[in-house]
C-alpha cells in the first residue's frame, strides 16, 4: 500500500478533484438555495464545462415547425406528440432521452440542442 | 426428524458447568444471497450451502428482473431500437447499439463506410478503457481499498469527458447509426483524445503499481476464485473471464468486425505477464488492466490510420427507414463488449418493426463459471469473485442466514465488512 500511501499524501496538498456544485457546503435546500443565486444573495460554484455539441435540453420553434412527423416517427421515447388541429407538434420534455435524433431528422431546423442541462424542477409544466 | 433440531436439542439440555462438547457432527446451513445485491449485475439469487465459512455447494436463480426491452422492440422502428438498445446496460451501450446495427446492417447488406468502421472501433475501445477502470474501483471497493476506488474513479472521469465531447452524453452516448455513426471526430478533438490517451498511458503505471505490486490485494486475490480452463471451455465463459483462465477467445480476433480486420488484435492472457496462468481473481485484475493498455495502443493506431471520407451510409433518415421497412431475412451482430461477446439477433419481414429481437449479453454467460469459482471459499470472499467477473450494479443487498428458527440478516454493509475484515486481518499478518 506504500504507492497509494504516497498517493493519497499527495492529495493533502492538492485541491479536492470534485468540483463542488452548486455550493461548496451542501445547503439546506437545494432549491432554496438556487432562489438565493436568482436574488443575488449567494454565489453558485460554477458546473464543469460543457463540451461543444452537448445534447441538453431540445428547444422547439413552433414558428418554423411544418407538422411532417418525422421527428414523431423518430422519437424513441414517445416524447412528441401531434397536435391535429394546429398541425404541428408538442415536446414532452419530461419524457425526452436527449438523444437529440429528431434535431438530426428535422428537415427545418425547429428543434434545436440547447446546453441548458438544470431541469428538475417541481413544476411539471 | 431432522438432525440439526436433534443436536440442538441436547445443546439445551447441557448443564451449566457442563463443558461444551467440541466435536459437533457437521452440517452445512444455506447462505442465501439476493436477488438484489450491489455486486451482482443482474438481480440473480445465490443460494449457497455453508459449512462454516466455506462454500460446499453453489446454486442460484436466474431471470429476476424481466424489463421485456425485446418485446418493446418489435413495436418500434431500428432507429427507435438504437437507443433503447443502449438501455440494456449503461456501461456497455455502445456495444449493444452496434451489435444491432451489425444485426440490421447483415439483413439489409449495408456497407458502413471505412472511416465508420474506425469510429466504431475508437468509440468501443474509449468504452472499454471506461467499463475496465470503473471495474478496478468496484474490485477495490469489495476488498475494502475504498480510497484505491475513489483514486481509480479520478483516473476514469477523464475518459467521461473525452466521450461527452465526442457524443455529446457522458453515458448513453447515442452515437451509432444504422449504417455508420452520427458523429465525426473533428480536427479539434484530436489533440483532446491524444491527450487523454497520454494521461491514461501515465495513470496505467500507478494503476499496475497499486494493484499487482501490492502484497495485500495479491494475498486476497491469488488463488482466490479459481476457473480452470477446462471448466470455463465447459461453461462458455466469454471476455476478461474467459481470458484470465488462459482461453485465447476474443471476437475482436476471432471474427473481426468494424476496423479491427485492419488493426492487430490479439486476445490477452494473463500468460503474456506473469508466465503462467492460473484463473484467479488476481489473474482477472490482470486481464482487464491489460486490455485497458491495449485499447490505448489500438485508439493511438485508430487515429493514424483513419481514412477520410463519409461516415453514414445514408443521411437521410427517413430514406434509411424506408430501406429498412423493406428487408425480409435474418442476421446476426457478434461483438467484443468490455464483459465479452454479445450476440443480437434480429429478423425482419418486410414491416417497419422487427419480427424479433434477441439479445445474449456476455453476463449471462459468465454467471455459471460462479459455481466452480465459489466453491470452496470462504463466505467473505463472495463479493469478490462474484465482482470479478464484472456482473453489473444493482443497489440494496440482502442475504439472509436461516438457522433453525433464528434468523441473522447478513446485510450489503456486514458481507462487505467480512470482506474488509479479511484485508485487515491480512495486513496484520503481513505487518503492513
Amino acid at each position: 500500500m506504500f504507492e497509494m500511501a504516497k498517493e493519497l499524501f499527495k492529495q493533502l496538498f492538492k485541491k479536492p478533484f470534485t468540483n463542488m456544485f452548486p455550493a461548496k457546503h451542501a445547503p439546506k435546500s437545494t432549491v432554496g438555495f438556487l432562489k438565493k443565486v436568482e436574488e443575488g444573495k449567494a454565489k453558485l460554484n460554477e458546473p464543469v464545462p460543457i463540451p461543444e455539441g452537448f445534447r441538453g435540453k431540445i428547444a422547439y420553434d413552433k414558428e418554423k415547425c411544418i407538422g411532417c412527423k418525422l421527428c414523431i416517427k423518430v422519437c424513441p421515447a414517445n416524447a412528441f406528440e401531434y397536435l391535429e388541429k394546429e398541425r404541428k407538434v408538442k415536446y414532452h420534455l419530461s419524457r425526452c432521452t436527449f438523444c437529440a435524433q429528431c434535431v438530426d431528422v428535422c428537415p427545418v431546423n425547429a428543434l434545436v440542442s440547447t446546453k441548458e442541462f438544470l431541469l428538475s424542477d417541481y413544476n411539471k409544466k | 426428524m431432522n438432525p440439526d433440531k436433534v443436536i440442538e436439542k441436547k445443546d439445551r439440555e447441557r448443564k451449566p458447568d457442563e463443558p461444551v462438547k467440541k466435536k459437533r457432527k457437521s452440517n452445512s446451513y444455506s447462505l442465501s444471497i439476493g436477488p438484489i445485491h450491489p455486486a451482482l449485475k443482474e438481480p440473480i439469487r445465490f443460494d449457497l450451502q455453508i459449512e462454516g465459512e466455506k462454500v460446499v455447494k453453489v446454486d442460484f436463480e436466474l431471470s429476476q428482473v424481466h424489463r421485456g426491452i425485446e418485446w418493446i422492440g418489435t413495436r418500434r422502428n431500428p432507429v427507435q431500437i438504437l437507443y433503447l438498445a443502449e438501455r440494456i446496460c449503461g456501461i456497455c451501450n455502445i456495444c449493444h447499439s452496434t451489435c444491432f446495427c451489425i444485426a440490421v446492417e447483415n439483413i439489409a447488406n449495408i456497407e458502413v463506410p471505412a472511416r465508420a468502421h474506425y469510429l466504431r472501433t475508437i468509440h468501443a475501445e474509449l468504452e472499454r478503457i471506461h467499463s475496465h477502470i470503473l471495474w478496478a474501483g468496484v474490485a477495490a471497493h469489495e476488498l475494502g481499498f475504498d480510497s484505491v476506488m475513489h483514486y481509480t474513479w479520478k483516473i476514469r472521469e477523464k475518459v467521461l469527458d473525452v466521450m461527452e465531447a465526442l457524443t455529446g452524453n457522458r453515458i448513453t452516448k447515442g452515437i451509432m447509426m444504422i449504417g455508420g455513426v452520427r458523429r465525426d471526430i473533428n480536427e479539434k478533438q484530436v489533440p483532446m483524445v491524444k491527450e487523454a490517451l497520454e494521461y491514461y498511458k501515465k495513470g496505467f503505471g500507478k494503476l499496475e503499481s497499486i494493484f499487482l505490486k501490492d502484497p495485500v490485494i495479491k494475498s486476497r486475490t491469488v488463488g482466490t476464485g479459481i476457473l480452470s480452463r477446462h471448466d470455463g471451455l465447459a461453461l462458455c465463459a466469454v471476455g476478461p473471464t474467459a481470458r484470465a483462465s488462459g482461453i485465447k477467445k476474443d471476437v475482436r480476433q476471432d471474427e473481426p468486425y468494424a476496423a479491427y480486420s485492419d488493426l492487430d488484435v490479439k486476445a490477452i492472457t494473463p500468460k503474456d505477464f506473469l508466465g503462467e496462468v492460473k484463473g484467479d481473481v488476481f489473474d482477472r485484475i490482470v486481464v482487464r488492466l491489460l486490455e485497458v493498455k491495449q485499447s490505448i495502443e489500438i485508439i493511438e493506431e485508430c487515429l493514424k490510420q483513419m481514412p477520410k471520407g463519409k461516415i453514414l451510409h445514408e443521411e437521410k433518415i427517413p430514406k434509411l427507414l424506408a430501406e429498412l421497412r423493406n428487408i425480409e431475412g435474418d442476421g446476426i451482430g457478434r461483438l467484443e463488449a468490455p464483459r465479452g461477446e454479445v450476440i443480437h439477433y434480429v429478423k425482419m419481414v418486410g414491416k417497419e418493426a422487427p419480427y424479433s429481437w434477441k439479445v445474449r449479453a456476455p453476463t449471462y454467460n459468465n454467471l455459471l463459471p460462479w459455481g466452480p469459482m465459489l466453491m470452496g471459499e470462504q463466505v467473505a470472499d463472495v463479493p469478490i469473485i462474484a465482482a470479478s467477473t464484472d456482473p453489473c450494479m444493482s443497489c440494496t443487498n440482502r442475504a439472509v442466514v436461516a438457522d433453525g428458527n433464528s434468523e441473522k440478516i447478513l446485510d450489503n454493509e456486514a458481507m462487505r465488512r467480512l470482506s474488509v475484515e479479511k484485508t485487515n486481518a491480512l495486513k496484520r499478518r503481513l505487518g503492513r
